[in-house]
């Protein structure tokens, strides 16, 4: 019975850690799928999300309800600046000098503000927003933290896909995913629902970071990196360019790497991922919702 | 005739270069940590002239070349431990040994990976890398000599300025020859209009194996040398941020050029080691800010590189000599 209740505990673990994967990858499904390009910048953008929610609370002292907004407008700014400075200049480069510049991008971010008179590269402790308490329901456990990552993280989803099937800026961005080209000559003002894209995913991104902050809470600038690649492969793994194929890759990555902690050893965990990403790779590289396999 | 006259050229300027290190080197006017570092360079010009043979002639994308290096490096390391290898004599099997199970692997990883293109190449290649550094995190649980995320210790420091400099520029010119011969022509094909160059029967899938395969095995003779140069190995000096090192040298020199590496990688590891002795602590860590806006602006500007396509006739690099 120890085991099961232990087995419980470890699929919440991983939800928790799943519902942050698939707020990121949400951004970089969206991002590849009107531009076509993995936005290495975007597990920064989610750091820069951390450390505003770590500043609002600890600094300034503001309520948790002002935090949200808050972050998530200097994540979305943050994302809209990357794309009109960085991206835009590039819009008919060749895919492989976008992606460089991505990485550019996102090494600027990380060395920038490690500097020591800005964010310093040392581990700060994430503030507890409130005190943890956990909720027993026979062997099944949940804190509140992990009850208001998942509420939380459920209603942006409905939002989002509101936003997206719903809307006419959410068709436009469908329409641009599907061809730029025939988009652009049916009236989509295409360089707007770009930025409007990067927007949404950076706020998502910001989203993730508070709450990656409220459950992990050790933040630092390096931070992005790895739940940033994990993500895409999360991304990868549902199918890129497609938005429940990101929030299943998303769970699934979750659950995997806290599997693997639990029960073969922590050090192996980003192996597995990686493990995994080579199998979708090779035999299905449109992911798991994907479709047709044309050109990867 | 003018293909072996620039070889002649090739030779005799480095015969230069090296007479001209060797005098600073005897005399004592470089510390031991400057001889170091320009060691390092010969080193990090080698394994980025693989990813140059890879991504800039070929046309494919790696971001996990570090782990390549990485392999070479232990292998060697592993081997020279195993068989107590101390002098240069049973260096040189151990060096080539490093690099051939680099190539290897490269092979083998190759078969599969590069049927992706672009950016799913880039992130498989990623995923590989960071792949080869947990493997090296853990692998005191196979062989306690490894000594896994505590580093390898105790290697003998055999490579000296003869080695790492006359490796080098045999590679070098290896690679040149290869360059100019028709797999070259095929790499550049490939890299142009790979659907093209099949169609005009360009065994696509075969030279993009071997450019893979080549590149990986120059990125192993790297780390073999960094290994028996540096004593102490660590998978932390094998991650992702390493790989990316390497393509900055090979985009900011150049695509496609032999020179654009040799210039961009001098000038990598001057910036990189050569600062930390002229510039105080607090500026050092301005470094990385200005580098990546470097890369961005090399994008924007010259999205090939500075010296794409070009090899310096000077030097003897050039298809005329």
């Amino acid at each position: 019975m120890d085991l099961f209740a232990y087995l419980l505990e470890q699929i919440v673990n991983g939800l928790q850690l799943g519902a942050v994967y698939a707020l990121i990858a949400l951004g970089y499904t969206m991002v590849y799928g009107v531009l076509r390009l993995i936005n290495f910048a975007h597990g920064d953008v989610f750091m820069v999300g951390a450390f505003t929610a770590y500043y609002l609370i600890s600094k300034w002292h503001l309520p948790i309800y002002l935090v949200f907004p808050l972050t998530m407008t200097v994540t979305a700014f943050l994302g809209f600046l990357i794309e009109k400075i960085a991206y835009k200049p590039l819009r008919n480069a060749p895919k492989i000098s976008l992606l460089i510049t991505a990485v550019g991008v996102s090494l600027f971010l990380e060395y920038f503000l490690s500097l020591n008179s800005l964010l310093t590269p040392n581990y700060i402790g994430f503030p507890r927003p409130f005190d943890v308490i956990s909720y027993h329901l026979g062997l099944f456990t949940i804190t509140n933290i992990q009850l208001s990552i998942f509420s939380i993280t459920s209603l942006s989803l409905g939002v989002l896909y509101l936003l997206i099937y719903k809307t006419k800026y959410g068709q436009a961005m469908r329409a641009l995913s599907h061809d730029r080209e025939t988009a652009s000559l049916m009236g989509v003002p295409v360089d707007g629902i770009i930025s409007f894209t990067f927007i949404v995913g950076a706020a998502l991104a910001g989203l993730g970071g508070i709450l990656y902050g409220f459950a992990y809470p050790q933040i630092n600038v390096f931070m992005g990196i790895m739940p940033g690649i994990k993500s895409f492969i999360a991304a990868v793994l549902g199918g890129i360019g497609i938005i429940h194929g990101a929030v299943l890759g998303g769970l699934i990555i979750g659950l995997s790497e806290v599997f693997v902690s639990a029960f073969l050893s922590s050090t192996l965990r980003d192996g597995v991922i990686f493990f995994v990403l080579f199998i979708v790779l090779l035999l299905k590289p449109s992911g798991i919702f994907g479709k047709k396999i044309d050109k990867v | 005739m003018n293909f072996l006259t620039g070889a002649k050229r090739f030779l005799l300027s480095s015969l230069l270069v090296y007479l001209f290190l060797k005098i600073f080197f005897i005399s004592g006017l470089f510390s031991e940590y400057v001889q170091q570092i320009i060691l390092l360079a010969f080193i990090v010009i080698l394994t980025s002239l693989g990813l140059n043979v890879i991504y800039g002639y070929t046309g494919q994308f790696s971001l996990g070349h570090a782990g390549f290096y990485g392999i070479g490096a232990y292998t060697a390391a592993y081997l020279g431990t195993v068989f107590q290898v101390e002098g240069l004599l049973g260096f040189w099997p151990i060096l080539f040994l490093g690099g051939a199970v680099a190539g290897l692997l490269g092979y083998i990883i190759g078969v599969p990976i590069l049927k992706l293109r672009d950016d799913f190449l880039a992130i498989a290649t990623l995923g590989f890398g960071i792949l080869i550094r947990v493997l090296l995190d853990n692998s005191d649980k196979v062989s306690e000599l490894l000594g896994g995320s505590r580093g390898f210790i105790g290697i003998p420091k055999i490579v000296n300025l003869e080695t790492a400099f006359w490796v080098m520029v045999f590679l070098i010119l290896v690679t040149r020859n290869l360059i100019f011969s028709r797999f070259g022509l095929f790499w550049q094909c490939i890299k142009d209009d790979e659907l093209a160059a099949g169609v005009f029967g360009i065994n696509t899938a075969g030279l993009k194996l071997m450019a893979f395969t080549y590149g990986c095995f120059l990125a192993g003779i790297g780390g073999a040398l960094y290994a028996y140069l540096y004593t102490f190995l660590h998978p932390s000096n094998f991650d992702f941020l390493k790989s990316i090192d390497f393509l900055i040298i090979v985009i900011v020199g150049g695509m496609g050029s032999i020179t654009g590496t040799l210039y961009a990688g001098l000038l990598w590891v001057a910036v990189i080691e050569g600062l930390r002795i002229v510039l105080p602590a607090q500026m050092l860590e301005l470094r990385w800010v200005f580098i990546p806006i470097l890369l961005i602006g090399v994008m924007m500007w010259k999205p090939l590189g500075l010296l794409s396509r070009k090899e310096s006739n000077l030097l003897g690099l050039g298809e005329r000599g």
